[in-house]
């Protein structure tokens, strides 16, 4: 039988899931397959650092091309999977090649949504997901006097961040009443959107984006739908992503809120994973499936699965954590904020440093961290181990919160690899 | 190049060559030393670009600032006094012969 392994990804998930299976003793051909031109790198720097000239597309690279050439693996870049043929475990690509695999891997991750606007084609509008659209946004910069940023998520919030600290009018439009709908709780949004305030970002909340003007095919305002017209020379849409189910669901594997996996990451197709952004997976924290778009998630799904593709079937348990960087803001959450209906204060908003705790009644189901790095770390050794702590105890600084860890035998996640 | 030692946990030493303004995470995950994860990519939010710096260097390094030293109190292996986080060793041109232990796991 064919056992070499097929990786279809560029990120972290695939990366990774290398590493691990090979850390796992898996030997035979690994042949990993990007559509992007470049080595798998890290997507978190494009909305922060790297937008401010900080950190360079060197520097980016997940792994350095040693790792793949040491590790035997055959890079396939700039190569789009536009088929998988189960029947005969074979992958298709755009150009018509068919690559057989014994086992298959998709770590193909999800792909900016885009408003159905009158004028979202126009030059000047623009996502973030890879690095040539990082690129591009960055070079575009300097011209920019004015961006409208249309989404209050995480990626949006970055962008504005660092727009604001280059001295460009931003204005930030969310649809909902609040900011980081999906990624952060209630109180933690109204930090935010104080700190971005404080910086003379005009963020309008419940406002939507009517349609984008242009003047010679490049945008020159936003109109929204409540009739203001703001002028922009840059408009970034960053309302969300949409999982890359479509390899999957042409070859008739199931497809949920992501591709269907199971604890290993393995699809209803027991030579087919997916992993990362892309997968709708069991979460034994947040007790029901659901998909995570994260750094964490990707890593730790992927030392999971490719453990399990080495033979060593490991379970994928982990507790959620996330991070972003805006301003001088430290933003580390651990946890899922999800169904709280209590919370508590930990520091002040004011002194810029607290943390936030969530309970689903006598569950402690999140921390948010706001420049303590400790608690974070504290936090997710409280969620790991299912420490009890009441309100009370959270919101004195003068209780330890190491008391409540309960130390077990074997508290490391699954399938911990370095290779 | 200024050079770096890492010494895996099981005493071999790796030497590397490392570009004045990298960092040491960086000078690992660029030569594939074994055992810096190196998760967040360096922005100092995981932690697991934990070493243990030999004494000769420690003193010579500057002070590991307040979110680095947070984080320090969530590595996975036993924090010491040298515990610092690769990521943020800026490497230097008086900084050859760095020698700097990986712990035994980082997560």
């Amino acid at each position: 039988m064919d056992q070499d392994l097929v990786i279809v990804g560029g990120s972290y998930a695939a990366a990774q899931a290398i590493a691990s299976a090979r850390a796992a003793g898996h030997t035979a051909p690994i042949r990993l397959i990007s559509a992007e031109p470049d080595l798998p790198y890290q997507r978190p720097p494009l909305s922060k650092g790297f937008l401010l000239g900080k950190v360079d597309a060197a520097a980016l690279p997940i792994r350095p091309e040693a790792f793949y050439r040491d590790n035997g693996i055959d890079v396939l870049l700039g190569t789009e999977v536009t088929a998988i043929d189960r029947a005969s475990r074979a992958v298709v690509t755009a150009a018509g090649e068919r690559l057989r695999y014994g086992q298959l891997v998709l770590a193909v991750g999800s792909h900016p949504r885009l408003p159905p606007l009158p004028g979202i084609d126009l030059d000047g509008v623009m996502v973030l997901r890879t690095l040539a659209d990082a690129v591009q946004l960055r070079d575009r910069l300097p011209a920019v006097a004015a961006a409208v940023v249309i989404g209050g998520g995480f990626i949006g919030l970055e962008v504005a961040s660092v727009l604001a600290v280059l001295g460009k009018t931003v204005t930030v439009l969310e649809a909902e009443e609040r900011l980081l709908g999906r990624g952060a709780g209630a109180p933690l949004a109204a930090h935010v959107a104080a700190v971005h305030r404080a910086r003379g970002v005009d963020l309008r909340l419940r406002t939507m984006a009517a349609r984008l003007v242009g003047e010679g095919g490049r945008v020159r305002s936003v109109v929204t739908r409540d009739g203001a017209t703001l002028p922009a020379d840059l408009v970034v849409v960053g309302i969300g992503v949409t999982p890359q189910t479509a390899l999957a669901e042409a070859a008739g594997l199931a497809c949920t809120g992501g591709i269907d996996v199971d604890a290993h990451g393995r699809t209803a197709d027991p030579s087919i994973f997916a992993i990362g952004d892309c997968s709708w997976h069991p979460s034994p924290f947040a007790r029901r499936s659901l998909r995570l778009e994260s750094v964490q998630h990707a890593l730790d799904q992927a030392k999971a699965a490719g453990a399990t593709i080495a033979g060593r079937a490991t379970p994928y348990d982990a507790v959620p954590w996330f991070w972003s960087d805006q301003y001088d803001v430290k933003l580390q959450m651990v946890g899922l904020t999800q169904g709280w209906n209590r919370h508590a204060v930990r520091g002040t908003a004011e002194g810029g440093r607290f943390s936030i705790f969530y309970w689903c009644d006598d569950r402690l189901i999140a921390i948010e961290s706001v420049n303590r790095p400790a608690e974070h770390m504290m936090g997710r050794r409280l969620l790991a181990c299912g420490a009890r702590l009441s309100p009370a105890e959270a919101a004195d600084e003068g209780f330890d919160l190491s008391s409540r860890v309960v130390r077990t035998g074997n508290s490391a996640p699954p399938a911990s690899s370095s290779a | 190049m200024p050079r770096i030692v890492f010494v895996q946990p099981d005493g071999q030493p790796v030497e590397v060559e490392a570009s004045v303004g990298t960092s040491v995470m960086q000078a690992a995950v660029h030569n594939n030393v074994r055992g810096i994860d190196a998760d967040c990519g360096g922005c100092c939010s995981c932690a697991t670009c934990h070493v243990y710096v030999e004494d000769a260097f420690a003193a010579r390094l500057p002070a590991p600032d307040a979110m680095e030293d947070e984080m320090l109190t969530g590595t996975a292996a036993e924090r010491r006094p040298t515990s610092r986080l690769g990521c943020q060793i800026t490497i230097t041109a008086d900084l050859d012969g760095l020698t700097v232990r990986v712990p035994d796991r980082q997560i």
